[in-house]
């Protein structure tokens, strides 16, 4: 089963494509650093143009149903107070990336903080004031540059973890993730091609949980095996890593994507980016974004319908209440009566509910009676 | 002498009137005019005042105090400008008791004649200022003999007064107590001493010593605060005030000329008041009311004359005593509506803006200072002259509202803020114009002292206490107008303030980042870092310098402008004093080595201070550095950039 494939093969099946990408951004980034040169020898006010990552900037394709990135960039001038620093931040983060392309060698977002991170001579300021100061300026790169992450050698922490009936190839290496125990395969931060490949799958559907906690339950009970689905997690808003993978799981696989989260503001908005993409990764919705799938609970009405008690009740806040008002206003949802209903109710009760609720009638509840009993009814949201 | 005539009871007709009419078995209420005449009696000033303290300033314990030490230093500066002498005065005060005081202040004046003594510091309303018009201090006469009367009459204890008057002269020691039903002083004892050279290094002086009860506090109306800004107001004079405490304060003179004196002036003819009118021709030995016009007003020519005594239907020759209450009531009219000439000027002797400004240096550590002087108007026929003071930022603190210094011929005014006319013309002043911010009907806020300074011959006091100015719309106009002129330059130097510190910034954003965007350059296209960090360089400065051009074309106007005028005092060494006192952010470097990267306009944000860091305003026992005309900080202030 978990038979290697020789190294060598798998090195020259990704070193192709690679560095033919490797190339591409290399060569953005150096026409970034020729162009701030080449404006201060000839005297003139350098800048960078970069893509507005703001809702601004962000449209609903009504067609695709996806949000998609619009063209408005915002100029970034070296002489002007306000936008000085992180030009400075954009120009030294680039020539980063530059380093880790020749190398040949990948970072985390934070290590690629670190390498960037040193105080200015002469001064007490440093270069980065957080992690996510340089997070930022990366992405604003990614934009301008019109490459992804890994293209820039970048990963994120890993976050999100699967089970089910597949075998995946990762980086060469088989995995079965039907024998992967309590803890389950981590999703890695890149999951493209290349480096993830798909082997033999025998899943029907993917059920992709808000937390870790109640993925744990589903595993224990071997949900996946008496359901045939894979089981993925997302540890709150999901990565892009775990995003792509269910995209690629849905697209390459043709699995429908049901998702089982919390009936909150909170828990909408991770389904509104699964399902449509993020505001601030909306250049990337149309490989992140997976428009079919489905909000299988937890629903306002589970209150009454699975006899909860009071004890599941989480009072709203005014933040929660502003926030849900916004979702139901995001012209994705705006015309989708049960969306409007669910939150109106949602509203109506004044109080939130975890998937972890469903334990109070009992330990396997949900995942013996209640998933089964929507999938069955074809009870979701989409 | 002045007396009022009172009877005890002001309804006497009211009380026979009734007496007749009711024939009651009582005994009839009213007496008679015989018997009420035998309760009729003068009554001396000194004991309407004894009654009546509040009016001349002793309220409260601790309102005698600073009032006790008020009147005194007033005379004894009066005194030694009259005399010529530069003023040299030392306060004492000693506590005998928790509400007992001694307070003893001497002078370097010219002394007191013996037989004067008693007059001098005995008698209410004695003196030699009230019946002339001349800009003094004291006024009426009252002051220091209502001190010694308040001493006696709380403590049961009398002035001891010690006089020398010249180096070959004796010292007089005279113990004075107030009978306040004579408004005259008996002499308790009196000594005679050769020398008294401990007391009067000079050869001559007064010093004068009574015990009150009285309270002494520091801080807003005290006796320290009236030093402090006597000594504001008096640079050529200097000061030494022992406290109770036995602490030391020193002011020392910060102007070595004594201002000119003042010349007396006869009143104007549009400042007198009908009753008064015809007092003075009661009394004048002219013989026609011409000469009488013409000697005993200012101002009155021949010509004058004739046209006051036609339009009041009498010829210049009738002789004075047939003037009669008609005639002198046409007079007056007629004044009121021929042509004067306004009053001479030459009576007031302003401090003049430099005094000023080197008042305001040595008690106020701000970091801006400017002066402005209006030319002399009047009121109601009295001359009068208005000049203010601006202190702005420095060690000021920054919160609170300004704070406004009220002088009256150099005295301060401590009392009664919002009753005087100078706090009006404050609150009038638009000072948001001048880049300060201020609520409607308040002072402006922010790190500011004002002072205004109102010379008079004869300042209008709401009261006898002489604590503020009443409020003739030709004073405030003129307050108002000088203060005007004061903010405005002020406006310019906040301006110019705010700008320099912005263009400053912007020039460190640049500077700073430079480096880094170079080297990085370099990292990913190959070019030498060098060659990017010049051209940066380069354009940082032509892009900063556009700014710094502003200054030299129009702001270079300006500047030169404030810098040369002679009524601004800029401490460059100060500037922001206030706001150093707070931990400086993270992006103002602590050390800033002269670097690569950091061109030769190294500014330290820092002020080094090459003087000690003087103590604190409210006890400048070491004179306050003192510069005017430094128009450059000698560190490289804000100031040395752009030029």
């Amino acid at each position: 089963m978990a038979a290697k494939k020789p190294t060598d093969s798998r090195g020259a099946a990704r070193s192709a494509l690679s560095e033919r990408t490797d190339a591409q951004t290399r060569k953005g980034i150096v026409e970034l650093g020729a162009r701030v040169v080449r404006q201060s020898l000839a005297e003139t006010d350098p800048f960078v143009d970069v893509p507005l990552r703001s809702l601004s900037n962000t449209s609903f394709n009504a067609r695709k149903r996806l949000l998609e990135m619009g063209d408005s960039t915002q100029r970034r001038n070296l002489f002007n107070t306000a936008q000085a620093r992180k030009f400075m931040q954009t120009v030294l983060l680039s020539k980063g990336c530059k380093d880790l392309i020749e190398a040949g060698k990948t970072l985390s977002l934070r290590g690629m903080y670190y390498m960037s991170l040193h105080t200015i001579p002469g001064t007490r300021e440093k270069t980065f004031e957080g992690q996510e100061e340089s997070d930022g300026i990366l992405e604003d790169i990614e934009v301008a540059l019109e490459a992804l992450r890994e293209n820039l050698h970048l990963f994120a922490k890993k976050r999100g973890t699967m089970v089910g009936p597949i075998t995946v190839r990762d980086n060469g290496d088989e995995i079965d993730c039907r024998r992967m125990g309590t803890g389950g395969y981590a999703i890695p931060s890149i999951c493209e091609p290349g480096v993830v490949e798909f082997g033999k799958c025998d899943a029907k559907f993917v059920l992709h949980v808000e937390k870790d906690t109640v993925w744990s339950r589903f595993n224990e009970d071997r949900f996946w095996e008496k359901h045939n689905c894979i089981l993925t997690e997302g540890s709150g808003q999901p990565p892009r890593g775990v995003r792509r993978l269910l995209w690629r799981l849905h697209h390459e696989l043709k699995l429908p994507i049901y998702c089982l989260l919390d009936c909150d503001p909170w828990g909408h908005y991770i389904f509104s980016v699964i399902k449509q993409g993020s505001i601030n990764l909306a250049f990337e919705s149309s490989r992140l974004a997976i428009p079919d799938a489905k909000f299988l609970g937890i629903r306002a009405e589970d209150y009454e319908r699975c006899e909860l008690t009071d004890d599941v009740k989480i009072e709203l806040n005014d933040r929660d209440i502003e926030r849900a008002k916004q979702i139901a206003g995001y012209p994705w949802f705006v015309d989708k009566k049960p969306w409007q209903k669910e939150i109106q109710r949602m509203l109506r009760n004044g109080f939130k509910m975890e998937v972890e609720s469903l334990i109070t009638k009992d330990i396997s509840y949900v995942t013996e009676e209640y998933v089964p009993a929507r999938l069955k009814a074809r009870d979701w949201l989409e | 002498m002045p007396t009022l005539v009172s009877s005890k009871d002001a309804d006497v007709s009211d009380a026979k009137a009734t007496a007749g009419k009711q024939p009651e078995s009582r005994k009839p209420r009213g007496s008679t005019a015989e018997e009420m005449a035998s309760g009729q009696r003068e009554i001396a000033v000194s004991e309407f005042f004894a009654k009546n303290r509040h009016l001349l300033g002793f309220d409260n314990p601790r309102k005698a105090l600073l009032t006790t030490v008020k009147e005194a230093v007033d005379n004894s500066l009066d005194a030694c400008e009259e005399a010529g002498i530069l003023p040299e005065i030392t306060v004492e005060i000693g506590q005998k008791s928790e509400t007992r005081f001694r307070v003893t202040i001497r002078d370097n004046g010219p002394g007191i004649v013996r037989r004067q003594i008693e007059h001098v510091f005995g008698r209410l309303l004695y003196g030699s200022k009230f019946h002339r018009l001349k800009m003094s201090r004291g006024q009426q006469g009252i002051g220091i003999s209502a001190a010694g009367m308040y001493g006696l009459m709380t403590t049961g204890q009398p002035v001891v007064i010690v006089s020398k008057t010249g180096k070959q002269q004796p010292a007089h020691e005279v113990i004075l107590k107030m009978d306040t039903s004579k408004n005259r002083a008996d002499i308790v004892k009196e000594t005679e001493h050769a020398e008294m050279d401990e007391l009067f290094p000079q050869g001559h002086g007064t010093q004068v010593t009574i015990e009150l009860e009285a309270r002494y506090q520091k801080g807003r109306q005290s006796v320290d605060e009236y030093l402090e800004q006597t000594a504001i107001a008096n640079p050529h004079a200097c000061f030494a005030f022992i406290a109770p405490d036995a602490t030391r304060l020193e002011f020392q003179r910060s102007v070595k000329e004594l201002p000119p004196e003042a010349k007396e002036i006869k009143p104007h003819p549009r400042g007198i008041e009908l009753g008064t009118l015809i007092q003075m021709i009661e009394r004048t030995e002219c013989r026609a009311i011409g000469s009488f016009l013409q000697e005993e007003f200012c101002r009155v020519s021949p010509s004058v004359t004739r046209a006051i005594c036609d339009h009041a239907k009498v010829k210049n020759t009738t002789t004075i005593g047939r003037i009669g209450h008609a005639e002198a009531e046409a007079i007056f009219k007629a004044i009121q509506v021929v042509k004067i000439m306004a009053p001479p000027t030459d009576c007031l002797v302003p401090m003049g803006t430099k005094a000023l400004l080197s008042g305001l240096l040595r008690g106020v550590r701000a970091e801006f200072f400017s002066a402005s002087m209006r030319p002399a108007d009047v009121y109601r026929g009295n001359p009068f002259q208005i000049e203010v003071g601006l202190a702005y930022g420095g060690e000021l603190p920054k919160e609170e509202p300004a704070r406004i210094l009220r002088f009256a011929n150099r005295v301060p005014l401590l009392y009664q803020q919002s009753a005087c006319c100078s706090w009006k013309s404050v609150i009038d002043t638009n000072w948001r114009a001048y880049g300060l911010s201020q609520s409607r009907d308040s002072a402006p806020e922010g790190g500011l002292v004002v002072m205004i300074h109102m010379v008079s011959a004869w300042v209008p006091f709401t009261s006898e206490s002489k604590e503020a100015i009443a409020d003739y719309d030709e004073i405030r106009k003129e307050m108002k107008l000088a203060l005007q002129e004061a903010g405005r330059k002020l406006g310019i130097y906040l301006k110019r303030r705010a700008r320099m510190r912005h263009e400053t910034d912007r020039r460190d954003i640049f500077e700073r980042y430079i480096g880094e965007i170079s080297k990085a350059c370099e990292g990913i296209t190959g070019t030498p870092a060098k060659k990017v960090f010049d051209a940066l360089t380069r354009l940082a400065k032509t892009k900063t310098e556009q700014a710094d051009q502003d200054l030299d074309d129009e702001g270079n106007v300006v500047e030169k402008k404030l810098e040369q005028d002679d009524n601004v005092v800029i401490l460059a060494e100060r500037i922001g004093a206030a706001e150093q006192a707070e931990a400086p952010t993270d992006l103002i470097p602590e050390v800033r080595p002269t670097k690569v990267s950091r061109p030769a306009a190294a500014k330290p944000k820092t002020p080094k201070r090459s003087t000690p860091p003087a103590a604190p305003a409210q006890t400048p026992t070491v004179p306050a550095p003192f510069r005017v005309k430094e128009r450059k900080a000698p560190e490289g202030g804000l100031f040395e950039e752009g030029k």
